[in-house]
């Protein structure tokens, strides 16, 4: 009798895990120079200082991610995403949480604090923006440094499926350029800080008369270009292309908190709520939220005084800091990466009823070949059970879809694919007559 | 027989999987007042079975496994009971269960037991540490010895052997699987195929034996596995043995009854068994054929389903048959996923009257073949690129020729967007073998 142990050395992760280790503890240990600085100790000055703090975290997280996936094949890779430290709502998780609200609540309301950090920064603020640095150049580098990082981790992670790669590109395209490099080049030329990626009513400002006399005038034209480009946005641009891609085309392909939630955001998904209660809470809170951030629009071009100027004030602390920055990125690790998308955001509430109604995308199911597994709704970072639809072989027609793909990705059967059909009418009963639909469902909410 | 009128009715139903389930809709949809109960000795909760490998991989919750939440239960009026299943009495109509569970009477009882696995007499089979994996309690045990586990052996070269593989794999453990095939799961794939999923199950690190078979497991002495031994005589020192070779129908909730069974509970084409008002869907059913055809059994998730829905309209009076329709199927391997429509002849069953379009790359684990008989589309199958299901079904259906499926052929494609299609290589290969 023969005995053997000759099979291949197949343990996964064996030869990773000490690399993963290692390069874990370095990227916690590059945070030093932060905490050094905040002490009142910075470690050198100007580029130095920029570079000790900012370099050696960026290798050892990207040599993180590496180890990661280097012995990994192309596929599907959500092995003990469920029993996660940081991803299966366990103690590192909450406690990631409480320091993202943390940093959120300081930066919104203590920013001043940050100083000895967003010191850090004043040479690459200089030479971008030609001013001195304060805590939203801070945040803005930050925000776009966590899309890129974690954008490269989506390349390695979905290397084989090229909707995620295309998308992922497109992401960190429009973070870099559109919402970091392109407004710093402007404050340098001496123009309005403009950013070409946020619209009204996202960004409330751009249709707020008092923006737009400001935009009007500055010299050159370039306001008033931005003030016509901003209303084109908005009612032009939004519904052309969301009646032909869907509300993808910007919430998972241009918008930055989009762009977040993709790339940062992408090993949280399956925390979000499946619950059928959740989608009532999510149809009443989004929807209110836009009809407040409407009627205050129109509220400040047609009435003026104390109260509507409260009223903006307001909305920009509860909506534009508590919904969509501390509750929205702060939650990531306890209700997933769309809290802000998902409940609040009066862009997707307007994009969510062009694709539900006026709009050729849908998610169509392959025949019967749905098993249920449960993969598409566990990670559907918008919390639709998408699994409900496949069961039935129906397309899928949702407002609060962002056509992030992961569905089709996850399935293990090959059961969904995102689709622009050749019309709107054919997605399900009632699409060819989208404002009796539209109407019927405001009678029936 | 039943209709709206006779409300009131007691159905009661044995299992919960998606036979159960399916069954217990369609009647519910049907007949609004009725009485509908549930019976499951494995868990309260309907949950999906394939997705038992995605809990122990911690891609999925068991609470994500379960389609429904505890509303739908409430609304659709279905009550559930946890407990298994002693004795069934066709006399009396009634159900006794073990424990002190109250005893059931029903005016109609469906059998939806679902399957368990093979089991072929080897010597240990029944030690512990070898199992089969499909039930939640199997999950349970599984994971009450995975910290012990180092190297797993998998008997079997089936669906849910590659499964449990994969589930070993993802927690670091060495896996090594025995088929007694020549190449794997050869006795429903092509040999392309098979030997493809061979290579992909290699690849990904499995020690994929074949032509291999088991001939006893070791006891350590203590009642618990600790080897393998092949027939070739080979040893394999292990810590867990999955036994994954095939499954059969799960009977044992019909002992002493007078349901009448043969390999599973004979029951005709509309799903009734031989005595009235009982009725079987599922994995445990075997559908009696006229003499000199086999008898049919089934075992799918996507039977099941449908067995369910013609069962729900057959308990409701209305005439229905049973008929599978175009056959179809698909699987995950590892990395690799698999469609197929249609007549797909497995290795060696390939007769004079089948013609074969295969492509292959050189460069990249795919497959596609296209069947044909007397010129006409009979089967499709797809490695590693999405077909869709309805397409496929209706060139089958319209029995289409070669050219004409070739000029259809990108409308079948269900890949998501912007993947590289395959179409045009695809398309100029089979035009030269058909050439």
């Amino acid at each position: 009798m023969s005995v053997t142990l000759t099979g291949p050395a197949v343990s996964p992760h064996a030869d990773s895990a000490g690399l993963r280790t290692a390069f874990a503890v370095a990227t916690g240990v590059s945070l030093l120079p932060f905490a050094l600085a905040l002490a009142g100790h910075p470690v050198g000055s100007g580029w130095t200082a920029f570079a000790i703090a900012f370099v050696p975290f960026v290798v050892f997280a990207m040599l993180y991610i590496w180890a990661t996936y280097r012995d990994t094949h192309p596929g599907i890779k959500n092995d003990d995403i469920t029993r996660g430290h940081f991803t299966g709502r366990r103690t590192a998780g909450v406690l990631l949480g409480v320091v993202l609200t943390g940093l959120y609540t300081v930066l919104y309301f203590q920013g001043e604090w940050l100083q000895p950090v967003f010191a850090l920064t004043d040479p690459l603020s200089q030479l971008l923006r030609d001013r001195p640095a304060d805590q939203w150049f801070l945040y803005g580098f930050l925000y776009t440094l966590a899309v890129l990082i974690m954008g490269a981790r989506m390349f390695w992670r979905y290397r084989h499926n090229r909707y995620q790669l295309f998308r992922t590109a497109s992401v960190m395209f429009f973070q870099l350029g559109f919402a970091f490099l392109l407004p710093a080049f402007l404050l340098a030329m001496q123009q309005p800080e403009f950013y070409f990626t946020y619209f009204w009513p996202l960004k409330p400002d751009y249709l707020y008369p008092s923006y737009w006399a400001w935009l009007w005038q500055q010299p050159g034209g370039v306001g008033a270009f931005m003030l016509m480009f901003g209303v084109a946005a908005s009612f032009v641009l939004t519904p052309i292309l969301t009646f032909y891609f869907g509300k993808r085309w910007y919430c998972s392909w241009v918008c930055g908190c989009g762009g977040l939630a993709e790339t940062a955001g992408d090993p949280f998904r399956h925390l979000s709520s499946k619950k059928y209660a959740a989608w009532r809470f999510e149809r009443w809170s989004i929807h209110s939220v836009l009809v407040i951030i409407t009627a205050l629009t129109i509220w400040l071009w047609v009435g003026e005084g104390e109260a509507v100027q409260t009223g903006k004030k307001w909305y920009g602390y509860a909506v534009g800091m508590v919904l969509s920055g501390i509750v929205g990125v702060g939650f990531y690790p306890l209700l997933g990466s769309r809290v802000w998308c998902r409940f609040f955001c009066p862009m997707a509430a307007i994009l969510g009823i062009g694709q539900r109604f006026f709009s050729r995308f849908r998610i169509t199911t392959n025949g019967d070949q749905c098993m249920a597994c449960g993969n598409c709704s566990a990670y559907c970072e918008m919390g639709i059970d998408v699994r409900a639809y496949a069961m039935q072989g129906k397309n899928i027609v949702r407002a609060s879809c962002v056509g992030c793909g992961i569905c089709s990705a996850v399935c293990p059967r090959g059961v969904l694919k995102l689709e622009n059909g050749k019309t709107y009418a054919d997605r399900y009963d009632g699409a060819q007559n989208p404002l009796a639909t539209l109407l019927r469902s405001l009678k029936n909410p | 027989m039943f209709g709206r009128k006779t409300g009131g009715r007691h159905v009661v139903i044995i299992g919960n999987g998606i036979a159960g389930v399916t069954t217990a809709r369609a009647v519910r949809a049907r007949d609004k007042k009725c009485r509908i109960t549930l019976i499951s000795g494995e868990s309260l909760h309907f949950f999906s079975r394939p997705a038992l490998m995605y809990i122990y991989m911690g891609h999925l919750t068991e609470r994500n496994t379960r389609p429904f939440e505890e509303w739908f239960w409430k609304k659709t009026r279905i009550e559930r009971l946890q407990a298994w299943v002693k004795f069934i009495d066709v006399d009396a109509k009634r159900v006794d269960f073990a424990g002190d569970t109250a005893s059931l009477t029903y005016d109609q009882l469906v059998i939806a037991t679902g399957s368990k696995p093979n089991k072929f007499g080897w010597p240990g089979q029944d030690l512990e540490r070898v199992q089969g994996m499909c039930t939640l309690q199997d999950l349970a045990n599984l994971e009450a010895i995975s910290d012990d586990i180092e190297h797993g052996v998998i008997v079997g070269g089936g669906l849910i052997g590659v499964e449990l593989a994969e589930m070993l794999h993802s927690r670091g453990k060495r896996v090594t699987m025995l088929a007694r095939e020549k190449n794997y799961w050869d006795n429903a794939l092509p040999e392309a195929e098979a030997a493809l999923v061979g290579r992909v199950i290699r690849k990904g690190g499995i020690d994929l034996r074949l032509a291999t078979e088991l001939d006893r497991i070791e006891d350590d002495g203590e009642g618990r596995a600790c080897a393998v031994h092949t027939k070739d005589g080979e040893r394999l020192p292990c810590q867990f043995v999955g036994l994954t070779a095939g499954v059969s129908p799960n009977l044992s909730a019909l002992e002493g009854s007078k349901i009448p069974t043969g390999r599973g509970v004979l029951c005709d084409f509309s799903l009734r068994t031989q005595v009235p008002d009982v009725y079987a869907a599922g994995d445990c059913v075997e559908f009696v054929t006229p003499e000199g055809e086999r008898n049919v059994v089934e075992q799918l998730w996507y039977t099941g389903e449908m067995h369910g829905e013609v069962l729900g309209r057959v308990m409701c009076g209305e005439e229905a048959v049973y008929d599978r329709g175009i056959w179809f199927n698909s699987a995950k391997f590892l990395d690799l996923e698999w469609h197929t429509y249609g007549e797909v002849p497995p290795a060696g069953r390939e007769t004079p009257d089948h013609q074969m379009l295969l492509w292959q790359p050189d460069d990249a684990d795919l497959a596609f073949r296209l069947v044909l008989k007397q010129g006409r589309l009979v089967g499709v199958n797809s490695m590693g690129i999405r077909y869709r299901h309805k397409v496929c079904e209706r060139w089958i259906a319209d029995g289409l020729g070669a050219e004409q499926v070739l000029e259809r052929l990108p409308e079948g494609n269900f890949d998501p967007e912007f993947y590289r299609r395959y179409e045009p290589a695809i398309v100029r290969a089979f035009r030269e073998q058909l050439r």
